[in-house]
């Protein structure tokens, strides 16, 4: 990918897939041989429920401009209710996010199951695209530069 | 045999990490018998350029309260790193940037806007602002200037140890005084309070059942506060679990849920992002309107899961549109 | 701030593995300087590649590198872990290191397979890399944990999978509990006449296979039967069976029959489930004349006792001092503990009333493929007499291939055995009736053995074929009875209006009505169309994602008899390979407290799914039974202090990974 200061924009997406939906519905995508964005990059997690909210925060500060989860359906958890924990906590992190300017399509929760290759594909390169038209997340803190300002007299 | 020489300073803070020094009571006298303080501006008259002459690493330890949030600051930051040997940063702000640190959801321009103009307490006609240089009668001095985003002492210079704090109780004061003067200090980075969480020392910890789900997040002035059962069984928002130990739960004491001052464990990297996690998780409730209403009493998130820790965190400010 | 505390250091002697997978990987992923790069990073004192990492050259490559080169850690860039992890975890433990000191990039499944771009796929697969290599420097050594597997098994499902799947354990000396919900073993073959493509006869050969299951010491027969809650993991899973009331004693029925008779009701009156309601039945009843168990079982909907509670009991007196009757009988529930489960729930034929233009339930004269197949039998409703609702013997007959298969509006699969049973059908009513019987056909599918040889002797018997798709049944409108078949025949290349006297509809299979709740008891997963997802299509077909949990038959897809058996028998065999080994490797993805700094806060105890967690009252801590845990992670996830770790799954771990994919190289 390229590193962002030549050629077009390309959004680097860091995902959190869980080992039993959305990672294998990943797997479906590679042995249905379905093309899409090659700009994801998924870290493997055994259940949704395992993502902290500072992975998510983590992979931001480090350069990502989305993050995508991906999840078993509500009722589908492997782990019975890890998912529904994540929707818990995602509902509350997007808050979290919009104050600090992030906006709302750069953090996606997604319910994708291993049958699910399609929805993965669809979901890829929908949130690419969003994202990509969204441009970079620039969070690095810009260098603090101090005009000379004017001299007040009283 | 000289004593070895101790430094206090403050940057961006309220004054109250200061207080922590006089609260010692009887015994600051101890601590004056067994160091020398040879800087501390809001006690004695010791200025700059006093540091300045001093040899690099001759003080012993300066304890520097305070985010970074000027030039000064920075300068001061940077003077004292290089003249001492130890350096802790001292309280919430110095460690984590502290309330100051909430400045990190606004920019400079909008900080200076509200508090000068905006604010409904102000009489500013002119609508003057601070300026960097400022001449009168024949005579000029040049102000510090306002970052536009709030730094910790440790994105400035290197710390060794931290005393975490808002402000510090004298206990932990003490004891860091103690560990420098007696050489039994920790490895350099280490935070001066224990690394478990507030739950451990807190007297209601027996209160709180097995497993408290969440239907309701009250603020304090929303609820009749029990004095014998866990906040958060009451619904209250209580930081305990997510905040390191060490102040033996003083605003519990005081029938006030924890507000989160002494920052995270050493096993955490964000501790907002800790703490929403815990909490949220415990929302009893799967169906997703139902969610947001339970968490929607939690009006200022940044406020409520950052209040001291705002610069510390992994997002460290409000984005700036490039 | 403070960096979260780490064990240990880092360990920098690190082998890079690249797997080319023949052309699969090193056709879209520039296998040559993926390996170069790997060289380059930090910790790494080899990269190597392959040609193929898995075969056994491969490995012992892994072997050999690990002892000469003195390496600390594995990272081997290849398929998905899901694949092969297994297979590379041992590789680097006969090497000598810990095999979790291991690290698997998937490079095929998640890059050269879904990428084009051969720059970007090499760009990502270099994130990958890198992310592994960084994790796997913080790995730490586990030891494998065993899970002891209970000898017994549940078979779900009394059709043709479970009882061949049940048998074949049963041979081998493992106890069986076969779990039936209707009243009888047998499930759909049990209904068919003959089976294609031999013709010969469904009851000759299925039922002493039934009456096998039966008389079987080691299979403990439960019909009218249904699991309610499945609980535990691989080897000791605890299971509860609901077992509905068939108000008739099973240990003291002798299934005489003689209760029947004596039936207040003179007349059978209630339409019959078994002949899909072509034929009549009483209130007690027994399913058909060879089923299993052979006891009678009475319907609380019809009888007239349940109804009024004013019966003369007629099938009572007769039973006399048997007494085998029991109206009083309830639900009971019985937990059973087994190592293993096998799921046969078989299919549910397509609803031939969502195709409303082919008129099933509007015309009486438009039958199911399921409905001829009893028409056919000499058991079934007409005594194997093909014939119209008025009794008329149908002089042509239209069968229409794929209804409610490979088709958008309903399932876009294909249901693979209704061409086959459908020249069967044409075959039979033919040999029957003499009628013209002509096939709709949109291909014609007969790949199997001895199937096309099948379709050339069907054809050669004077079957009318068209290709083509029928698209509206209509009646004659001389009141007859008589339907037109509207059809475009694409070898003749016009719209052709086809009148027979009857018309049967190839209804595809679908998955039960109730996958979804069996597959959530189960804990497994269902594919797009409802079917039961395996593990791996080619790989581990009767496998599911839930070790222990094995499919067989049509719950899984589609199939035919054959497969089916075949199947059955390899889940069978794949349950006999976990009982006798005994014992089964489980991941050690564990959850642990830290029990120093737990702080006793207690948010972990809730979020436990599987109730690990215990709070303990003596010391004020959070304590996780290993055993219980299952490893999601999801209190890790939220332990407000980071007292909670997950092995394999640290946080320091996870974090790597992030910044691994992060890092601009």
């Amino acid at each position: 990918m390229p590193d962002g200061n030549h050629g077009p924009f390309e959004p680097r997406i860091v995902a959190f897939f869980c080992n039993w939906c959305t990672y294998l519905a990943s797997d479906l995508a590679g042995t249905s041989r379905m093309k899409y964005a090659p700009n994801t990059r998924v870290v493997r997690v055994m259940c949704s429920g395992r993502v902290d909210p500072q992975f998510v925060l983590d992979a931001f500060a480090r350069g990502a401009d989305g993050v995508l989860i991906g999840g078993c359906h509500p009722g589908d958890c492997h782990y019975q209710e890890g998912n529904y924990k994540m929707l818990r906590r995602f509902h509350l992190l997007k808050r979290l996010l919009a104050q600090m300017g992030i906006e709302d399509e750069r953090c996606r929760l997604e319910w994708i199951s291993a049958a699910e290759a399609d929805k993965l594909k669809a979901a890829v390169n929908d949130m690419v695209e969003k994202v990509r038209a969204l441009g970079p997340l620039h969070l690095a803190i810009p260098k603090e530069e101090f005009a000379e300002e004017e001299v007040a007299v009283s | 045999m000289t004593k070895p020489k101790v430094a206090f300073y403050w940057c961006a803070a309220c004054g109250g990490c200061e207080e922590t020094v006089v609260d010692l009571a009887e015994q600051i006298l101890d601590v004056v018998a067994a160091v020398d303080i040879v800087f501390w501006p809001v006690a004695l008259d010791f200025k700059r350029k006093d540091v300045e002459a001093m040899p690099d690493k001759s003080i012993a330890a300066c304890f520097l309260n305070g985010a970074i949030r000027t030039t000064e600051q920075e300068e001061m930051a940077h003077l004292l790193r290089r003249k001492s040997q130890t350096l802790l940063a001292f309280g919430s702000c110095a460690q984590l940037g502290g309330i100051p640190g909430l400045a990190n959801l606004w920019q400079r321009e909008s900080v200076l806007e509200r508090v000068y103009q905006e604010c409904p307490s102000n009489v500013n006609l002119d609508g003057v602002r601070p300026s960097r240089q400022y001449r009168d009668n024949g005579h000029s001095v040049t102000l510090p200037t306002l970052f536009d985003t709030v730094l910790t002492l440790d994105q400035v210079v290197d710390v060794d140890y931290y005393v975490p704090g808002c402000p510090p109780t004298p206990k932990l004061l003490l004891e860091a005084v103690q560990a420098l003067l007696g050489g039994n200090l920790p490895p350099k980075g280490a935070v001066l309070a224990p690394d478990h969480a507030l739950c451990e020392e807190c007297p209601r910890k027996d209160t709180r059942p097995d497993k408290l789900m969440l239907t309701e997040f009250k603020r304090p002035h929303e609820a009749l506060i029990d004095e014998e059962k866990c906040l958060m069984a009451q619904g209250l928002l209580c930081m305990g679990p997510a905040t390191r130990g060490g102040c033996e739960a003083l605003c519990v004491k005081g029938n006030m849920p924890c507000t989160g001052c002494f920052g995270p464990t050493s096993r955490v990297k964000d501790s907002g992002a800790k703490a929403l996690s815990a909490f949220a998780s415990l929302v009893n409730s799967n169906d997703e309107k139902e969610i947001a209403g339970i968490l929607g009493n939690i009006a200022d998130p940044v406020g409520t899961f950052y209040r001291y820790s705002l610069p510390s965190s992994l997002l460290r400010r409000k984005r700036v549109e490039a | 701030m403070q960096e979260p505390s780490e064990r240990g250091s880092r360990a920098s002697r690190v082998g890079v593995f690249v797997c080319h997978c023949g052309t699969n990987i090193a056709g879209t992923v520039d296998v040559c300087r993926l390996v170069e790069y790997a060289g380059t990073l930090p910790g790494v004192a080899l990269a190597r590649e392959y040609k193929y990492m898995c075969s056994d050259p491969g490995q012992e490559l892994i072997q050999q590198e690990i002892r000469e080169h003195g390496l600390d850690r594995v990272v081997v860039a290849a398929c998905s872990p899901c694949l092969h992890e297994k297979t590379f975890r041992t590789a680097t433990a006969k090497g000598g290191l810990n095999a979790y000191h291991f690290q698997m990039v998937n490079i095929r499944e998640h890059d050269s397979w879904v990428h084009e771009d051969k720059d970007a796929a090499l760009e990502k697969a270099k994130d990958l890399v890198r992310a592994a290599v960084r994790r796997v420097r913080l790995h730490q050594a586990l030891e494998t944990k065993r899970a002891s597997i209970n000898p017994d098994v549940l078979v779900v499902g009394g059709g043709i999978a479970g009882i061949h799947a049940a048998l074949t354990l049963a041979n081998a000396g493992k106890h069986v509990y076969l779990v039936e919900r209707e009243p009888t073993i047998g499930g759909h073959m049990a209904k068919f006449d003959k089976t294609f493509p031999t013709l010969d006869c469904a009851a000759c050969i299925l039922t002493p296979k039934m009456t096998a299951v039966k008389a079987h010491p080691n299979i403990t027969l439960w019909t009218l039967s249904e699991v309610t809650r499945v609980e535990g993991y691989v080897g000791n899973y605890q299971v509860n069976v609901t077992r509905k009331p068939r108000y008739v004693l099973e240990d003291l029925c002798v299934g005489c029959l003689e209760c029947i008779e004596a039936c207040v009701y003179q007349q059978a009156k209630v339409l019959d489930e078994f002949n899909l309601g072509l034929g009549k039945r009483k209130p007690i009843y027994i399913p058909f004349p060879q089923a299993v168990p052979l006891l009678v079982v009475i319907d609380p909907e019809t009888c007239i006792e349940f109804k009024s509670h004013k019966c003369k009991k007629t099938c009572v007196e007769i039973c006399g001092e048997r007494n085998a009757i029991d109206f009083e009988q309830q639900d009971r529930t019985e937990t059973i503990e087994v190592g293993t489960i096998i799921l046969g729930t078989g299919f549910k034929v397509f609803d031939a009333r969502r195709i409303p233009y082919y008129g099933y339930g509007t015309y009486p004269n438009v039958y199911t493929s399921l409905e001829l197949e009893r028409l056919v039998n000499a058991s079934g409703p007409t005594g194997g007499e093909v014939v119209l609702r008025d009794g008329r013997t149908p002089k042509s007959v239209g069968i229409i291939h794929c209804v409610g298969s490979r088709d958008a509006h309903t399932n876009r699969y294909c249901s693979r055995v209704c061409c086959m049973y459908s020249l069967k059908l044409a075959h039979l009513i033919k040999e029957k009736t003499e009628a013209d019987v002509y096939n709709f056909y949109i291909d014609m599918r007969t790949p199997g053995k001895g199937f096309e040889e099948f379709y050339n002797r069907v054809a050669e018997e004077g079957l009318k074929l068209v290709r083509g798709k029928v698209a509206d049944v209509y009646p004659e409108g001389n009141g007859d009875g008589r339907l037109v078949l509207q059809v475009e025949d694409t070898l003749l290349g016009m719209v052709r209006k086809v009148p027979v006297d009857m018309v049967v509809l190839s209804v595809g299979l679908e998955a039960q009505a109730d996958a979804q709740e069996v597959r959530r008891m189960f804990n497994i997963t269902c594919a797009g169309e409802g079917f039961f997802l395996e593990r791996h299509p080619k790989l581990a077909p009767v496998n599911t994602f839930t070790d222990g949990i094995f499919l067989a038959g049509c719950c899984q897809s589609p199939k035919d008899i054959p497969d089916t058996v075949a199947q059955a028998g390899a889940a069978a065999a794949e349950a006999l390979a976990l009982i006798d080994a005994g014992s089964i490797e489980m991941e050690p993805n564990t959850a642990y407290v830290l029990e120093e700094v737990c702080s006793g806060c207690k948010t972990c105890i809730p979020m436990c799914p599987y109730s690990a967690i215990s709070f303990l009252e003596d010391k004020k801590k959070a304590e996780i039974n290993e055993v219980l845990c299952k490893g999601c992670g999801t209190c890790v996830a939220a332990c407000p202090s980071g007292s909670i770790r997950q092995n394999l799954f640290e946080d320091e771990e996870i974090f790597e990974e992030i910044e691994g994919v992060l890092t601009y190289a």
